[in-house]
């Protein structure tokens, strides 16, 4: 903890005053230990919600796509009859899967915002305040999932539109709220953490867009892990995305999940996420 | 080891290499309680890394850099919660309001609930900024911006208040104004303000005591007068002549050779970058 600074000269504290700025005369008592990283959480994610707030431009044109994959593909695919569902339409089975896409397409850019941040010099402002590397990271991943569950309403009210028989269970939706938020955290904690190797906008762009059709493909967003092949099914199996979507598959439609698990995987590869990502933010201070 | 009560910032022996290249060279520096202190130098002489150093941004040994006696490898948070630092971009985020940058600086550095908005409106209003709080900064003008800055930076009223080139691509007007509210904020707070600059007018104007930086270290260090009046003294310049600038004091340490050494291609792309978003 920091000492108190030396009281300012009498004159000095007097004009203060007259100004009225005697607040700033003395530094605010501060946070330690375990109350630190809440806080700097609530400081990040408001800065999200403030942002959207003013412009929600990229709310609307992100929930373009999602709309077109329910509206086309999964119409079309529901006519087809070509995935097996276990019986429930085909819409319905792929609602989750968009969700948690139009999540993860979120998070996995967010390291683009991280980077402009560096180039801006607000990385580095916040760097230079009394907020760990980690705390700032976690901070950040968990606005990038604010961001997401906004999207991720967003995705739901269409597919609602859709006629998609979602759960409407307050204890289901926080479950469907917290796997949006662990796995985009993850898949932002990722993406800061090429950021941290890459240290440039255009090279992140493109292993993000390189990873983000492998990590949607590779995994049971869009058909079940029975369909795949050998090998695609491991991919599944090692690809976070896919314990998100069943999770949200088994809390929205009620279909037979592993929540235990899915929610397990989800807290390790966030918490390894922060971790890698913490240890390599300092290099895009350099 | 036991550091002078009056010294806000102490470097000894301050090195930092990129690579192969002593960014900073040995740097001794003392910035004493109070006062406002210009490191002065061209582009790449080492103020932003030495800077950068002090405020902890980047990793030195331990007993190289202390902060009102605090080491900046051995106690950065510490440290942290001394500073107030304005870096050489425009980095207020264009997508909030100017209250809410400010409210940004106010939660990471612990202001409590009760008293943030009272905090954050007057550190907006130290900077006569009050009127324009609730305008998305990215509707601000360059001058503005700065004050802004300066407002996150004083929310949390640090000790000591670091600004790298804060006034570069300002036009005159702005640039007196943002100096004219630095020093109206370190006459009421009585705060240590160690500044960057490559305007060698603003230090001798504004500046208690400046360092003059050529090739990672300290060259000439004294008042602005001291300086000039030593380089008048050295040329053997008589009582009516016009005392040699900072310029010249500059000119005369660094040696020849100083358009070669004014930079490189990174620190010139980050000047220009500001530059064109302030004009």
């Amino acid at each position: 903890m920091s000492e108190a600074p030396v009281a300012p000269p009498v004159a000095s504290a007097d004009r203060a005053r007259e100004k009225g700025i005697g607040l700033l005369l003395s530094p605010p008592e501060p946070r330690a230990g375990w109350r630190l990283l809440p806080t700097r959480v609530v400081a990040m994610c408001a800065v999200e919600l403030q942002k959207l707030r003013h412009d929600r431009t990229e709310l609307y044109t992100r929930a373009i796509q999602p709309a077109l994959w329910l509206l086309i593909f999964g119409q079309t695919f529901t006519r087809i009859k070509a995935i097996p569902t276990d019986g429930i339409p085909y819409v319905d089975y792929l609602a989750p899967g968009i969700i948690a896409q139009s999540a993860m397409f979120i998070a996995i850019f967010y390291g683009i915002q991280i980077i402009w941040e560096r180039d801006a010099g607000i990385l580095n402002k916040l760097l230079v305040t009394p907020t760990p590397r980690s705390a700032l990271v976690t901070g950040k991943a968990f606005a990038a999932g604010v961001k997401s569950l906004i999207q991720a309403v967003v995705v739901v009210v269409i597919a609602a539109l859709l006629g998609v028989s979602l759960t409407w269970n307050p204890l289901e939706l926080l479950g469907v709220a917290a796997a949006v938020v662990l796995g985009s955290v993850f898949f932002s904690c990722l993406s800061m953490t090429i950021a941290g190797i890459v240290l440039s906008r255009d090279r992140l762009m493109g292993i993000g867009q390189a990873i983000t059709m492998p990590l949607f493909f590779g995994s049971n967003a869009l058909y079940p892990l029975s369909v795949m092949p050998g090998w695609l099914r491991t991919v599944s199996k090692v690809n976070p995305l896919s314990y998100q979507v069943d999770a949200l598959r088994g809390l929205l439609l009620g279909t037979p999940a592993h929540l235990a698990l899915d929610f397990a995987v989800l807290i390790v590869a966030a918490a390894l996420g922060i971790t890698a990502a913490s240890s390599l933010l300092g290099r895009l201070a350099r | 080891m036991t550091r002078d009560a009056d010294e806000a910032v102490a470097c000894t022996g301050l090195t930092y290499s990129f690579g192969e290249t002593n960014a900073v060279d040995g740097l001794d520096l003392t910035v004493v309680r109070g006062e406002v202190f210009g490191l002065l130098g061209p582009n790449g002489a080492g103020k932003t890394t030495a800077i950068r150093c002090i405020t902890t941004l980047l990793p030195v040994p331990a007993r190289m850099v202390h902060v009102f006696g605090r080491d900046a490898a051995r106690e950065a948070m510490a440290v942290r919660r001394l500073l107030g630092y304005v870096p050489q971009q425009l980095s207020a985020d264009a997508g909030l309001t100017g209250r809410e940058n400010v409210a940004l600086f106010a939660r990471v550095f612990d202001v409590h609930r009760s008293e943030r908005a009272e905090r954050v409106a007057q550190a907006l209003a130290a900077v006569d900024l009050s009127e324009a709080a609730d305008r998305l900064a990215g509707t601000y003008s360059g001058g503005m911006i700065r004050r802004l800055e300066l407002a996150q930076a004083l929310v949390s009223a640090p000790r000591l208040l670091i600004l790298d080139e804060p006034t570069i691509g300002l036009d005159p007007i702005a640039r007196t104004g943002v100096w004219e509210h630095i020093n109206a904020v370190r006459a009421a707070t009585g705060m240590t303000v160690l500044v960057t600059t490559h305007y060698m007018d603003e230090a001798d104007q504004y500046c208690d005591r400046v360092g003059l930086m050529h090739r990672g270290r300290v060259r000439a260090l004294g008042t602005p007068s001291e300086l000039r009046q030593g380089l008048g003294e050295r040329r053997g310049a008589k009582a009516t002549d016009p005392l040699p600038t900072l310029e010249d004091v500059f000119r005369d340490v660094a040696g020849s050779g100083l358009d070669d050494q004014s930079g490189e291609f990174r620190d010139v792309r980050s000047t220009r970058r500001t530059a064109r978003r302030v004009g």
